[in-house]
């Protein structure tokens, strides 16, 4: 379903993803772990269009995203680290925006609506405005609007983070429930190893660029000799704190985050 | 095609919700109306020009326009740093569509707050003198819409915080609503400012304005109309190059 081979991406001088290779088969729950400015969101920007990469083979279920952006585009749902709902609009209008981006017909893109917001516990409050959720509520609806087009690959980057542990729950039973019915491909992105070693079929840790491990959770524990995926984790990228640069988009957020506790 | 309905749609539904936008946006051309259009009234009477309402009115409701489509138009500023932005630029939907659904929808806010203005002209006492070219005003408060949302998209483009913000309003906006004549009469200005007060789009636009409402020109209405149109499409040809280039 995924494919990468050698991609690299360079900002300048600094070499932000160098060389990584792996496959991500259909159905499969693929989780991507590193610490802070390893390379995960770079890599989720080049597999969903929003990065061109500097070298290597990119392939979306068969698709190329750098030559056919607009068909692999219809292809995945993403859920992005950040939120990027409009919270002056409802979360009906939310998926109604979604749904005519992504061409759903209107009687089906209605059901689906229907039916995903009631899976997500959003349909009682789908006439709300987005900017009165709660936190959990948000991503919820991210979540639930990023299948609306029944994509075949669900990207999922840092999802619970800034959620607490009743909600992270809930959001991977989901996940996971959504993965067996529908069989939709998760690729996913966390700090919390837990998560991972319980939705991930196979998981792969990246540090400094370089992919340095890829295998199942217990794989993972049983090459580092470690009991917990946490400690197979920090065996494997050290236990030095990482410090990112903080980019013009990043200094964004901070302010934005500063706006909507204002209010 | 459906996606630009729904983006425009967006943009009307963000501004009828915006109460206090739409209340607080009208406070500064009622500023400009009366205490320029009173306060100054009785010196523009002496110069021997007729009422300054009268005069004044047409540059107002383009200054309105000016300010709001520019506004809207940057509103991707907004929508970068809450998110939004990024769930536009993953959608399968070409990017020149979605820059246009914006402008428009920007456009269509724009003319609407002018509208209100009209009114509130109205009500402090101005009056067009040709009632059947009245309505041609709607056709320039267009073109002046569509230029200024499409230059505040590409400015949006480009800027990538809200600190360009105060900059772009302080040396591009409020430059543009001075020299464009909305306050003064364009007749025997000195040569050098006379030329920069050509270069500015809006310029054009309060003289048609005038034009077909006080039947005073300056330009006449048709070079006005032709300047906005190329304006406003190389604009939006700009902007949308602009736009294709975010990367997220």
């Amino acid at each position: 379903m995924i494919k990468v081979e050698k991609l690299v991406k360079r900002f300048g001088t600094f070499t932000a993803v160098d060389e990584i290779s792996f496959d991500v088969g259909a159905g499969e729950i693929f989780a991507f772990l590193g610490p802070n400015g390893a390379g995960k969101t770079t890599t989720i920007k080049m597999l969903t269009t929003l990065l061109a990469p500097t070298s290597g083979t990119l392939e979306i279920d068969g698709l190329d995203p750098r030559t056919s952006a607009m068909e692999a585009r219809k292809r995945f749902g993403i859920v992005f680290q950040d939120p990027s709902l409009d919270g002056e609009l409802s979360a009906e209008e939310n998926m109604e925006l979604h749904g005519i981006f992504y061409h759903v017909p209107r009687k089906l893109r209605l059901e689906r609506t229907e039916q995903l917001l009631r899976l997500f516990e959003l349909w009682e409050r789908r006439k709300d405005r987005v900017k009165v959720f709660s936190g959990g509520m948000r991503r919820r609806l991210e979540i639930a609007r990023g299948l609306l087009h029944t994509p075949k690959i669900l990207f999922l980057d840092e999802p619970t983070l800034g959620l607490d542990p009743q909600t992270r729950n809930q959001l991977w039973t989901h996940v996971k429930s959504l993965n067996e019915t529908e069989g939709v491909t998760v690729f996913l992105t966390t700090h919390y190893m837990d998560e991972a070693e319980r939705v991930a079929q196979r998981i792969a840790v990246i540090d400094h660029g370089k992919i340095v491990a890829q295998d199942t959770p217990a794989g993972l524990k049983r090459s580092t000799n470690t009991e917990s995926l946490e400690a197979a984790f920090l065996a494997l990228t050290g236990s030095t704190i990482r410090e990112e640069a903080a980019n013009s988009a990043d200094q964004m957020r901070q302010f934005a985050k500063m706006w909507s506790n204002k209010r | 095609m459906s996606a630009i309905y729904i983006l425009w749609l967006r943009e009307l539904r963000r501004y009828v919700r915006s109460r206090a936008q739409i209340a607080a946006s009208l406070g500064q051309p009622l500023m400009y109306l009366v205490a320029l259009g009173f306060g100054l009234g009785p010196v523009f009477q002496k110069a021997g020009q007729g009422s300054y309402v009268q005069f004044v009115a047409p540059g107002v409701i383009s200054m309105t326009v000016l300010f709001s489509s520019i506004f809207s138009g940057m509103g991707l500023l907004f929508d970068r740093q809450f998110g939004f932005l990024k769930e536009t630029l993953v959608a399968p939907v070409p990017r020149f569509q979605i820059m246009l659904g914006r402008t428009l929808g920007a456009a269509t806010v724009a003319i609407i707050q002018g509208l209100l203005v009209v009114v509130v002209c109205l009500i402090a006492g101005f009056r067009p003198v040709n009632a059947a070219t009245a309505p041609a005003a709607l056709l320039f408060m267009m073109l002046i819409a569509c230029v200024f949302s499409a230059l505040g998209t590409a400015i949006g483009s480009v800027l990538q915080n809200m600190q360009g913000f105060q900059l772009i309003m302080n040396f591009l906006v409020m430059p543009m609503f001075f020299l464009s004549g909305a306050l003064y009469p364009l007749n025997n200005l000195p040569k050098l400012f006379s030329i920069v007060t050509s270069l500015d789009p809006l310029t054009y636009g309060v003289d048609g304005m005038r034009t077909v409402l006080l039947g005073v020109s300056h330009f006449g209405a048709a070079l006005d109309a032709a300047v906005l149109v190329v304006v406003a499409a190389v604009l939006l040809l700009v902007g949308s190059r602009l736009f294709s280039k975010i990367e997220a």
